[in-house]
């Protein structure tokens, strides 16, 4: 029996940082529409940030409380609550690095903004989805917007081919989710990831077809959000999106579709559906082979193929790809029973320091660019140190933080990656992962020799006071949560997955 | 004692990271006499410092001194040994390499006042800066008592290293640069691996909690011949080590980088980076997996010898000063690799005395080439010969340190290099045909330092452009005398020198042989 719930049972204070940024990206959209005039339009990205800020207060204001509301569709527990810092702050700085580079490649209109807004509160409420259609609503809310996004430099054809690509893999992405939905639903008779970790433990006992249903629609859930963050084999679409795309917002997809592609497998694989098992008994999930091979194929080819790059955009897209494999490393490591909780925090703060380091590698990319979006190669990089020695050595931070060298955020997300991976017992792929970021030292330190071993007159006509704001605030955070980690790992630790979900 | 309190320690470690921050301060273009001597300034105050260090320094004591230790990153809400943590300390084994490393960086940092390169590429703030970054890593890597703690270090000497070499090294300074920081890399990011896995294994990252629980439950780490668990940390360990010390055949990396990079960087490449290596051999590897250690011995001991005596034999091939110093080094460090797992006192005596002298020694071999290289700006030998008569005092001052480098009696080589000598034939893991082929080594190593220094100092002036190279720079004088003092120092009165890791060595050596009961039973 269907029963219109009341508005009191709907819970809808919990939702209240997501809603609170859809609901202001809404009222933008309107003020945009009438009172922001045609050439003045960095005020919407201004009342853009404000949007970003609230949602961000109300989100720390209610870290610790958990609970679920519209009827269970809907979970706020700290780890969503600590992704939602994520996503606020690669969605901060992607508008930080906006302002005026939309003013210079002449693409300014307030629908930019506000697709950005709109794009990371679904990015929020996929963090936050209990129920497999919520996953797949959230999906398109944080999608949708990126497909738009991607062509936003349009008539030009690399950002119109971004733009096409990103939207037919992607709804391709979104049909393999929802097929992978309906087997899963085909084998538990519910969405709701409660119920279906509730569900498993009968099903791994009777065995048979039900048991296959459900690996089977495992499968396709992982087909279809490795599309979303970007993992091999289904990471083909990234490089040309990412170089085709205005540079702001691939460095705010590259983060932020991160964030939410890997809550969501997070919350299915590691919330709902860490029991199932192929024999019963078994201590580790029957998805963990899967992702780990995965997580190695992606670890391996990111970072060998990033070597051959030679525009800086797209090398961050490869580099974008191996790092997909560092978090999916931690998803893998979750598959163990006892590591759960650990490998979640792991890939959480993995994912809070990629943030800062990425979008400040972007941002000077960014500043790097020229107004006709050319200058993204490595070569325009030459002798950066001496023209512009700020923005060199905060590059300098970033690429030392991708790569993973200590007193950087990089360093500290490996290592909590490689711990789980190895309490996990997962060794292979933890040295799988460790040799590969000794390859990727490779190509990081290739931008550094060029900034400064290299003579030559690099330029940095985009760095603009918000893009050197951006860039300077990103390496502070780099730095403090590489010298300051406790700071993180107070936050982390009070992300428990499995206590959430059990009845 | 002045300098008992135990934050003396932190003292020391923090004096060039501060001095670092106020150069930083600094501006490059009208304020570069500050900077440079800001840095000198820095350096010495260290320097001062850890005098204070080893003053209030117990020799009788074998344990950890002056230790600090304060929660960093709670990783347990219920054990609190499991915190990482700044852990920092000094004992026998380290207190050397810490003086030896406070009294190179200032000789280094004067003698790049004299280095034209500065004056030619520019950015002297940046070099000063990253020379005292170095100092504040390497001296971390000393002090750090806590696995986490120490990998960071481990790590951070890479990157002020990396760039000294690439922006002021010689032509081919990108290769070596990029070759150096991979090679070093690959080896310390297994070492991560292993890291992590002790830690875990042991619910501990603090070095002492985790060699107290090997002690108390040898299976630990379950050692089951040469590829077993314990093996593989060890190896994970050791492979970094390795890379860094290097043993033959991972050296690849380090006639490059060593040719390459600056005259001061070279100093403190050869002065004291190789050290971080053999150093963290006897540090962690030793009393961590002893059983391993014991069981590998003679492999890597094998390796030693080899690179003994390849060193030597490169070195002799050579046309290029720099670089026949350079694989000098390769050899003098097969000593101290073979020293170290002699594995009985004499032995690991001798290799930490010998990492000294060869910091020393080998320094001021580099010290010697970078004034030459300044005044007639190339390395190959045959462009010099009569320098001696030319720089008479300069000539004298090389003589004493080629000899120290050879191993002279009465001077610091010998002491150490006999030493170890006498721990190899007399451990039970080695025995006589190591010691045999390792007196090769110092056989060789007179020929080829002889040869180099008949080539460049003695003979007849017969290259014009030799006849009127300038005398020293007082600045110069005073770098050289430095270091011959300490090599007739240590020459003449090594026992002061044993007498502070005493207790430590043998401390460390009864830990590391009850264990080997254990492999001799399986």
């Amino acid at each position: 029996m269907f029963q219109i719930p009341s508005f009191e049972s709907l819970n809808v204070g919990l939702a209240l940082p997501a809603i609170s940024l859809a609901f202001g990206a809404c009222v933008l959209l309107l003020l945009d529409l009438f009172f922001v005039p045609k050439d003045r339009k960095e005020i919407t990205g201004y009342l853009a940030l404000v949007g970003v800020a609230v949602s961000f207060v109300i989100n720390l204001l209610t870290f610790n409380q958990s609970g679920t509301a519209f009827m269970g569709m809907f979970v706020a527990d700290t780890f969503s609550n600590f992704l939602n810092i994520v996503i606020l702050g690669s969605a901060f700085f992607g508008i930080l690095l906006s302002l005026d580079y939309v003013k210079r490649a002449g693409i300014e209109r307030g629908e930019y903004y506000i697709l950005l807004l709109i794009s990371a509160s679904g990015m929020m409420f996929m963090g936050s989805s209990n129920d497999l259609v919520m996953v797949f609503i959230a999906l398109e809310l944080l999608s949708i917007p990126l497909y738009v996004l991607a062509a936003f430099r349009t008539p030009e054809v690399r950002s119109e081919e971004a733009g096409m690509k990103y939207f037919i893999l992607g709804a391709f992405s979104s049909a393999f989710l929802v097929y992978g939905v309906a087997l899963v639903y085909g084998a538990t008779g519910t969405t709701n990831l409660s119920a279906i970790f509730n569900s498993v433990g009968a099903i791994v006992d009777a065995g048979g077809s039900a048991l296959f249903l459900l690996v089977a629609g495992t499968g396709l859930v992982l087909v279809g959000l490795g599309f979303k963050v970007a993992v091999v084999p289904f990471h083909m679409w990234t490089p040309d999106v990412y170089e085709g795309a205005p540079t702001p917002v691939t460095a705010f997809m590259s983060v932020g579709a991160k964030a939410g592609g890997f809550a969501a497998l997070l919350r299915i694989l590691a919330f709902a559906l860490p029991t199932v098992a192929l024999t019963q008994g078994d201590l580790v999930a029957a998805w963990q082979q899967t992702t780990w091979v995965i997580a190695a194929l992606t670890l391996i080819l990111g970072n060998l193929v990033a070597i051959a790059q030679t525009n800086i955009k797209r090398l961050l897209a490869y580099s974008s790809i191996a790092h997909a494999g560092y978090i999916l490393m931690a998803v893998a490591a979750a598959g163990t029973a006892g590591v759960t909780n650990e490998a979640t925090q792991a890939a959480l703060i993995y994912l809070l320091a990629y943030m800062f380091t990425n979008l400040g590698a972007f941002g000077v990319a960014l500043a790097v660019e020229r107004d006709d979006g050319t200058g993204t190669n490595l070569e325009d990089f030459v002798g950066l140190a001496r023209s512009r020695p700020g923005l060199a050595l905060m590059m300098v931070i970033f690429m030392l933080s991708l790569t993973g060298i200590p007193l950087t955020s990089g360093f500290i997300g490996k290592w909590f990656v490689f711990k789980a991976t190895l309490d996990a017992g997962l060794v292979v792929l933890a040295i799988i992962g460790v040799l590969t970021s000794v390859v990727s030292a490779f190509y990081y330190v290739r931008v550094i020799v060029n900034m400064y071993l290299r003579e030559g007159d690099a330029e940095a006509p985009g760095a603009t006071r918000a893009v050197n704001w951006a860039v300077y605030l990103a390496a502070a955070g780099t730095i403090i949560l590489g010298v300051f980690p406790f700071i993180v790992t107070n936050l982390s630790s009070a992300v428990t997955v499995a206590a959430n979900i059990l009845p | 004692m002045p300098g008992s309190a135990p934050t003396l320690t932190s003292v020391v470690l923090f004096i060039p990271l501060v001095s670092m921050f106020i150069i930083l301060l600094l501006r490059e273009d009208t304020q570069r006499e500050y900077i440079k001597w800001g840095a000198l300034i820095g350096s010495l105050l260290t320097f001062a410092a850890s005098i204070l260090l080893w003053l209030g320094f117990d020799a009788s004591q074998p344990g950890l001194q002056l230790a600090q230790r304060t929660t960093w990153i709670n990783l347990s809400a219920t054990d609190a040994t499991y915190n990482i943590s700044y852990y920092v300390g000094v004992d026998g084994l380290s207190l050397l390499l810490i003086m030896l490393t406070t009294f190179i960086m200032p000789l280094a940092i004067l003698f790049s006042f004299r280095q034209h390169v500065l004056e030619e590429r520019g950015r002297q703030k940046l070099y000063y800066a990253f020379m005292l970054l170095l100092e504040w890593a390497m001296l971390g890597v000393f002090v750090a008592q806590d696995l986490f703690l120490f990998y960071i270090f481990w790590e951070i000497t890479l990157v002020p290293m990396y760039f000294l070499i690439g922006i002021w090294g010689a032509e081919e300074r990108i290769y070596a640069a990029i070759k150096f920081f991979l090679y070093t890399m690959a080896g310390s990011i297994l070492m991560l691996l292993a890291i992590l896995y002790v830690g875990t294994q042991a619910q501990t990252f603090a070095l002492p909690d985790i060699i107290a629980k090997v002690q108390a439950n040898p299976d630990l780490f379950p050692f089951a011949g040469l590829f077993s668990t314990q093996s593989f940390l060890f190896l994970g360990f050791l492979i970094a080590f390795a890379i860094k010390v290097p043993l033959w055949p991972l050296h690849s990396w380090l006639p490059d980088a060593h040719v390459q990079a600056p005259t001061a960087g070279s100093v403190i490449l050869a002065g004291v980076m190789l050290k971080l290596g053999t150093y963290g051999i006897v540090r962690f590897c030793l009393p961590m997996f002893p059983e391993a250690s014991v069981a590998w011995a003679p492999i890597i001991a094998v390796l030693a010898v080899i690179g003994i005596i390849y060193g030597a034999w490169v070195s002799y091939a050579q046309t290029d000063v720099k670089k026949l110093v350079a694989y000098s080094s390769v050899s003098h460090l097969g000593f101290v690799v073979l020293g170290i797992f002699a594995l009985n006192p004499q032995g690991l005596q001798g290799a930490i005395l010998q990492m000294v002298n060869h910091g020393i020694s080998t320094g001021g071999l580099f010290l010697l080439v970078g004034m030459l290289y300044e005044r007639r700006h190339t390395k190959a030998m045959e462009a010099y010969g009569g320098i001696w008569k030319v720089m008479p005092i300069f000539g004298g001052l090389s003589l004493v340190i080629a000899l120290s480098s050879m191993g002279l009696p009465g001077l610091n080589g010998f002491v150490g290099e006999f030493t170890i000598l006498l721990g190899t034939f007399g451990s039970p893991y080695l025995g006589f045909f190591f010691a045999l082929f390792a007196t090769l080594g110092v056989i060789l190593a007179a020929v080829y330092i002889l040869y180099m220094f008949q080539k460049v100092f003695m003979g007849e002036v017969d290259k014009e452009e030799n006849r009127n190279l300038p005398q020293l720079h007082w600045q110069e004088v005073t770098v050289l005398v430095a270091v011959v003092i300490v090599i007739f120092w240590i020459g003449l009165q090594p026992g002061l020198f044993f007498g502070t890791m005493d207790a430590s060595v043998n401390q460390l050596v009864t830990q590391v042989n009850s264990a080997a009961a254990n492999v001799v039973l399986r």
